[in-house]
């Protein structure tokens, strides 16, 4: 019993990170597509009317001017606040907003812990004083916070799922299964903090027995354990799960925007890119349709470049 | 308002799934109003649905119906196949990302549906939801190819009604990729029916008989989609030529393969016939501010046109390589094309990552090659003589999708008197499109104009409509909707004459460059006449 909430962080851990890299991996290993950004594109200067460098002439003889600070900005907005939603859907928003904002505070929360119990292990003074008191109000405030939010968004959104028409046909079993998934984990977790763990102390003597590998036993016993434990465990198996469906949208999105979105990059005549052109160009063409007869032996020069004159 | 209860419906029944009248849509601006006194949708010939499938009020496709259940077992088998083919890197490089990222991350929160101009001019018919033909295919791809579970993706019955009307359902999107610019997550359910289009054409041979036998086909076989080979262009340039030249006084000179020009300028060849004043002032204003350019006759360079960019990579690429062909063996220094949005988009944008080496000749917009001229004041400008109300037409394939956004509207403001500008809302990049996009301004079958002049044109209307709301709505006072791009300026003909907007309204349309010319000193007055129309 000791060792299982342990257990069950190191698994879920390295299944999360694990499956996220893999995840990155496969959209990344993806080969080059062509051009099919969508204006505004957030680095560039005339992002703010949602122009391009293709309103110069001789475009191809000036430098390009990428504002990072531009990127980071409309990201930074997207990811903490979900702009597009709240502009496009507010009611979606008012139940999406807290979800995802509630996740990353329990997400900061965690850092929070982790981060302390490794400063604790290297100077233990500095985490016996003020500092480590202000480490366990922020861990108080992110956590508590967090799971009341992402608690609240949940429901919220559960509610939506079973109730508006337009979303209803479209919701499939599993989406209110994650959705419920998050209640409980949530609610677990809410309990344990409001029946046991009023200061997040247990919570920050696991994560620094975590980060130490000492797994030394949660102390109490019945639901004084229990329910820390069961946070723990539900805690881990939803960071477990997350990144093996399609609520790992945050690894897409990241492709979604910079690979494709704002994906602005020309083709310069005798640029890096020409090279991996040829070679996407000499893949072999298996279309059927009789206007392109691929066979799996011409590949992509050949059938665009046939005469239809012929 | 007929419309499906639920996206299960599209495979199982029998009837067509939606049925749009003037009452379930949205009044529009006055003067109209209500739509009591507008024609609907004229019915499709009684028997229609015996020969060809039919989804809705309209038929795009002329998808034949299957005789029996072996073709009804391969109509399945086809679209199995062709979508595995488009999960391949080989057969599919060109969108493989993009596609599988809006595949997989779908949240189906709906946000994109009120973005698109189809689904609210339907009176918000389900059927025309983004999301609808997306989530079926979605569906078919989780259960019938990845063999995934129906209680993490949802289920849908896999038959020939399900191929057949998504395809024909992939014909109801203007992939204007309005929807894609609201997703929060990136997922872009236009590229979703284009993908089905792609298929469809690529594997099946399934095509819009418009774009593709009387489209592509035939510009790639004899030169333009118009019909034209390159001596009846010819033919035709010279008689623009005699006839503008006398019209406006101006040198409107048109001269052709002119080696080492700087500016190879391609036009769509429908601006031949169809607006012939558009071709007669680039080459006014080109000439005018001294401009080295040329057109070419080589075999399809004379038509800018690419309409696989809507439905086929392979056609897609065939003329983007006979364009870029024709400019590098004329040495340009550079490509650029007339008012032609897809055009732009085709080769600018798309085609970007398939030139290489000499076909890799650098391609602009026209509108940043207009506006230098327009502020390097080698034109006489007196913009008193387009004293009339205008608004601009953001074309969706150029400015959406290119970000060419000021340099019209700097142009504009040089060639009209103060205060006669007014934009349409919203407008830039967060534009309508016209409701002709994607090949609909040039498809008619059955009753296909009048569902596209009810549906997906009708949001432009209200637009121009909200735009011009404070101006006297007759014939003595004439409006103008300046729309770059010629295949908007085929929807708005049609939408204007279906409405009557110019006989009752005094609402009339072209380009960019007849303003110009319409603007310039030195050409006789009154270029732009109004009875075009």
């Amino acid at each position: 019993m000791d060792l299982v909430p342990y257990v069950a962080a190191y698994i879920a851990i390295g299944i999360f990170v694990v499956a996220v890299v893999a995840r990155f991996l496969m959209w990344r290993k993806l080969p080059m597509h062509v051009r099919w950004e969508l204006y505004p594109v957030a680095h560039d200067k005339r992002a703010a009317y949602g122009g391009s460098y293709l309103e110069e002439t001789n475009w191809w003889t000036k430098p390009r001017e990428r504002s990072l600070s531009g990127e980071v900005k409309a990201m930074s907005a997207e990811i903490l606040f979900l702009v597009a939603l709240k502009e496009h859907n507010p009611k979606m928003w008012s139940r999406s907003f807290p979800f995802h904002f509630g996740l990353y505070l329990v997400i900061a929360a965690t850092c929070l812990m982790l981060g302390g119990g490794l400063l604790a292990a290297i100077s233990p003074s500095l985490m016996a004083g003020g500092f480590g008191k202000l480490i366990q109000y922020a861990v108080i405030g992110c956590g508590v916070g967090g799971l009341g939010l992402g608690l609240l968004g949940a429901l919220g959104l559960l509610e939506r799922r079973l109730t508006d028409p337009e979303l209803k046909d479209f919701t499939s079993p599993a989406d209110l299964f994650n959705l419920v998934f998050f209640v409980i984990a949530f609610g677990t977790a809410l309990a344990s903090f409001a029946l046991v763990d009023r200061d997040f102390g247990r919570a920050m003597f696991f994560a620094h027995n975590l980060v130490t590998f000492k797994m030394a036993a949660l102390p109490g016993e019945g639901m004084q354990l229990y329910l820390p434990v069961a946070s723990v465990v539900l805690l881990g198996a939803l960071c477990a799960y997350i990144p093996l469906t399609h609520m790992s949208h945050f690894v897409g999105k990241f492709f979604a925007y910079h690979a494709i979105r704002w994906n602005d990059e020309p083709n310069l005549k005798g640029g890096h890119e020409e090279k991996a052109i040829h070679a996407l160009l000499g893949q072999p063409v298996s279309w059927a349709a009789s206007h392109i007869k691929g066979d799996g032996k011409k590949n992509w020069v050949d059938v665009a470049t046939e005469d239809l004159r012929k | 308002m007929k419309a499906p209860k639920s996206i299960k419906d599209l495979p199982r029944s029998d009837e067509p799934l939606a049925h749009i009248v003037n009452a379930d849509q949205p009044p529009l601006p006055k003067p109209y109003g209500n739509g009591a006194e507008l024609p609907e949708i004229a019915p499709l010939k009684a028997g229609t649905a015996d020969k060809v499938v039919v989804l809705d009020d309209t038929v795009a496709l002329n998808i034949p119906v299957p005789k029996n259940k072996e073709e009804e077992d391969a109509l399945v088998q086809k679209f199995l196949s062709g979508l595995r083919k488009c999960l391949t890197a080989e057969n599919n490089w060109t969108f493989l990302q993009p596609f599988l990222l809006s595949l997989e991350h779908c949240a189906k929160c709906q946000t994109c549906s009120d973005a698109c101009h189809i689904y609210e001019e339907s009176g918000k018919n389900p059927l025309y939801r983004p999301t609808y033909r997306s989530e079926i295919f979605r569906r078919i791809y989780f259960k019938y190819v990845k063999g995934g579970s129906t209680f993490t993706h949802g289920d849908i019955d896999l038959n020939w009604k399900t191929v057949a009307r998504l395809i024909e359902l992939a014909y109801r999107c203007n992939l204007c990729r309005r929807c894609a610019q609201t997703c929060p997550i990136g997922v872009d359910n236009a590229l979703m029916a284009r993908e089905i289009r792609k298929i469809a054409s690529q594997e099946m041979g399934i095509q819009s008989k418009e774009c593709h036998d009387n489209g592509s086909m035939l510009q790639l076989k004899v030169g333009s989609s118009t019909g034209m080979n390159a001596l009846v262009v010819k033919d035709n340039i010279e008689f623009i030529v005699e006839d503008m030249t006398e019209k406006t006084g101006l040198d409107c000179s048109i001269p052709w393969d002119k080696e080492g020009a700087e500016i190879l300028l391609m036009h769509n060849a429908g601006e031949i016939m169809a607006w012939p004043e558009n071709v007669a002032a680039f080459a006014a204003i080109f000439n005018a501010a001294g401009v080295s350019w040329t057109l070419s006759s080589e075999h399809a360079a004379y038509d800018s046109i690419n309409y696989g960019t809507w439905y086929d990579d392979v056609q897609f690429a065939r003329t983007a390589i006979l364009h870029a062909k024709a400019a590098a063996k004329l040495k340009v220094k550079k490509i650029v094309f007339g008012e032609c949005g897809h055009a732009h988009k085709a080769l600018t944008v798309i085609a970007d990552k398939v030139l290489t080496g000499d076909l890799n000749v650098p391609r602009e917009a026209a509108m940043p090659v207009l506006r230098d001229i327009v502020m390097s004041g080698k034109l006489k400008l007196d913009p008193s003589r387009n004293d009339f109300p205008v608004t601009l037409h953001d074309p969706c394939n150029y400015v959406r999708l290119m970000g060419v956004v000021m340099p019209q509207r700097e142009v504009m403001k040089k060639v009209t008197p103060p205060g006669r500008f007014r934009e349409m809302e919203p407008h830039g990049v967060h534009n309508y499109c016209c409701g002709g996009g994607s090949g609909f301004a040039i498809m008619s079958g059955h009753n296909f104009g009048d569902w596209r002049h009810h549906l997906s044109g009708r949001k432009k209307l209200r637009q121009v409509l909200e735009a011009f709301k404070n101006e006297p709505m007759d014939k003595e006072h004439p409006k103008y909707i300046c729309a770059p791009c010629s295949n908007c300026k085929g929807q708005l003909r049609d939408i204007i004459n279906y409405y009557d907007a110019w006989e009752k309204h005094g609402i009339g349309y072209g380009g960019l460059v007849e303003l110009i010319v319409n603007a310039m000193a030195d050409a006789k007055p009154g270029f732009i006449d109004w009875e075009w129309h």
